[in-house]
């Protein structure tokens, strides 16, 4: 018993930057991983990475312009994902152009202008440390952006359940019905934003998309119930945090990337293993009579 | 009380300035049974789309009272391998009367229950909608529409690529929303079957042909010229000069 106390609680117990970790994590896990749900029914995995690229450059300025300050870098990466989701919904509702390629315009655009923005500054920002985070550095005020962005996201996510879910299943039964389609198609996106916003602090604007998105894979592999898919993708983010942390730190790995590493063995896990997973498929199985 | 009514006045409808519907004029009285037919390219699916509020007229107006209005595309927005039982999909119907917010209370439920009974999918509640075949969704579409309960009901072609004893199905929840005071536009390319079911039709091909009682306009000359008129679409077409 003491073996596997040292292993998996003592790390927690004995350092605080370890606790607020798993805080921070599992706050970006409960927040993230159903918002990558919805994105995956939307049959926009991708999204979450091209907002990310949108995301950094705005971040990158607030940087530039606040240092290591992070109302700045949380001002700048708000405004440019916002700006971005916003214009690209905009396209795609009132144009032929689809949601995909308006982002894809968008977010190349906001990409483009802050790398001239910052190779015109001389700055020397640590761009590392955007990209990828710092899980095992979260202070008060960053832990409190990003669990209040999770308790948000839960609470707009329940409220709006069921306007996303039709918009995901059938958005021109949803227009006929109801003229509230494009509110739940912007507040979603701003949802998208926010998470990635509050997440980039601790695993950086790459791979916070994937603790939005593996999990999401993984739940599909496990259920055809979106209740239940919901749970799946939130403790598999949950799972992968936690046995993320504990192998970097035991193993002396960079954190961020274990994290994403241990959500991406579970997807690949589930892709093997899971009911709807591809071992399943091969097994010979009986047919029923009806 | 006044009756409600669908008018159009000088309708034309089309897309990037090429009409697809000419100028069309008339009304549907309330508690009809409307058979729309006419050649492809004709403009059936046009008009429905634009009484569904999808698309704005060229020119002319649509005037519409009915107080709620239930339209099944020809292809719909659906997808089919979202993660959505048969009875969560009849549901949404009821988004029409409880919005996106509103509770759905158990004797709403209960007349979901009811409809997906009635369209002949008992027992398929709980399955996933991807195992549904062509027909089985179609019978389930319908059970989604009567729990919308609209007064004003679209269908373009409910019954392509349905075998015939769907269609006896569906066709009786069509005639019993008809006896309920519905009105009811569908769009068909079966003429036996409005002959013996649909007591009115519209027949258009890029203008109206005929309008009227069933054997009046599902005349050898009216099809004929129906025919004629079909798909004539020409990219440096002169702007249209008919009176407005």
């Amino acid at each position: 018993m003491m073996f596997l106390y040292d292993i998996l609680i003592a790390p927690f117990i004995e350092f605080p930057f370890m606790r607020r970790a798993l805080v921070g994590g599992i706050a970006v896990s409960i927040g993230a991983a159903p918002i990558g749900l919805f994105l995956m029914l939307r049959r926009m995995s991708l999204i979450g990475d091209a907002m990310a690229h949108a995301i950094l450059p705005g971040a990158a300025l607030g940087f530039l312009i606040g240092g290591i300050s992070l109302g700045a870098m949380t001002i700048g990466g708000l405004a440019a994902g916002l700006g971005v989701a916003l214009l690209a919904g905009l396209v795609a509702r009132s144009t032929l152009v689809k949601e995909d390629m308006a982002l894809a315009a968008f977010y190349l655009l906001s990409l483009a202008t802050g790398v001239l923005i910052l190779s015109g500054s001389g700055s020397n920002i640590d761009v590392l440390s955007l990209l990828f985070g710092s899980i095992l550095a979260l202070d008060n005020p960053t832990l409190l952006l990003i669990v209040s962005v999770s308790s948000l996201t839960l609470a707009a996510l329940s409220l709006g359940y069921r306007g996303i879910l039709m918009e995901c299943l059938d958005p021109g039964f949803a227009a006929g019905v109801s003229r509230q389609g494009a509110l739940f198609h912007f507040g979603f996106l701003v949802f998208v934003v926010l998470n990635l916003v509050a997440g980039f602090h601790a695993l950086g604007t790459l791979l916070v998309v994937g603790i939005m998105m593996l999990p999401a894979g993984t739940a599909r592999l496990w259920s055809d119930d979106i209740a239940k898919m919901l749970l799946i993708a939130m403790f598999s983010a949950m799972l992968a945090n936690i046995c993320g942390l504990i192998l970097s730190y035991h193993l002396g790995l960079a954190s961020g990337p274990a994290i994403i590493l241990v959500a991406g063995l579970i997807y690949v896990g589930s892709l093997i293993v899971a009911p709807l997973g591809i071992v399943r498929r091969l097994l010979p199985q009986r047919h029923l009579e009806a | 009380m006044t009756r409600h009514k669908l008018a159009f006045r000088n309708l034309t409808l089309g897309y990037d300035r090429h009409p697809v519907v000419h100028h069309l004029e008339g009304v549907v009285e309330a508690g009809s049974l409307l058979a729309v037919i006419g050649p492809n390219g004709g403009g059936k699916s046009t008009l429905l789309k634009a009484i569904a509020g999808q698309i704005e007229p060229l020119g002319g107006t649509i005037d519409n009272s009915f107080a709620s209005l239930a339209y099944m595309p020809q292809i719909g927005d659906l997808s089919r391998d979202f993660p959505v039982s048969v009875f969560d999909l009849a549901l949404t119907g009821l988004c029409s009367q409880r919005g996106m917010f509103g509770r759905i209370s158990r004797s709403e439920r209960q007349r979901a229950e009811e409809a997906i009974g009635k369209v002949g999918l008992s027992g398929f509640e709980d399955r996933s909608i991807r195992t549904l075949s062509g027909g089985q969704l179609q019978r389930l579409l319908f059970a989604r529409m009567m729990l919308q309960d609209a007064e004003l009901i679209l269908l373009d072609e409910p019954f392509a690529a349905i075998d015939q004893r769907t269609i006896s199905d569906l066709l009786t929840i069509i005639l019993n929303w008809h006896g309920e005071g519905r009105t009811i536009l569908t769009v068909l390319h079966d003429f036996e079957l409005v002959r013996r079911n649909f007591p009115l039709s519209l027949l258009v091909a890029r203008e109206m042909i005929a309008w009227g009682p069933t054997p009046e306009v599902l005349t050898t000359d009216n099809l004929a010229l129906a025919r004629h008129m079909s798909e004539a679409f020409d990219q440096d077409a002169a702007f249209c000069e008919r009176a407005a």
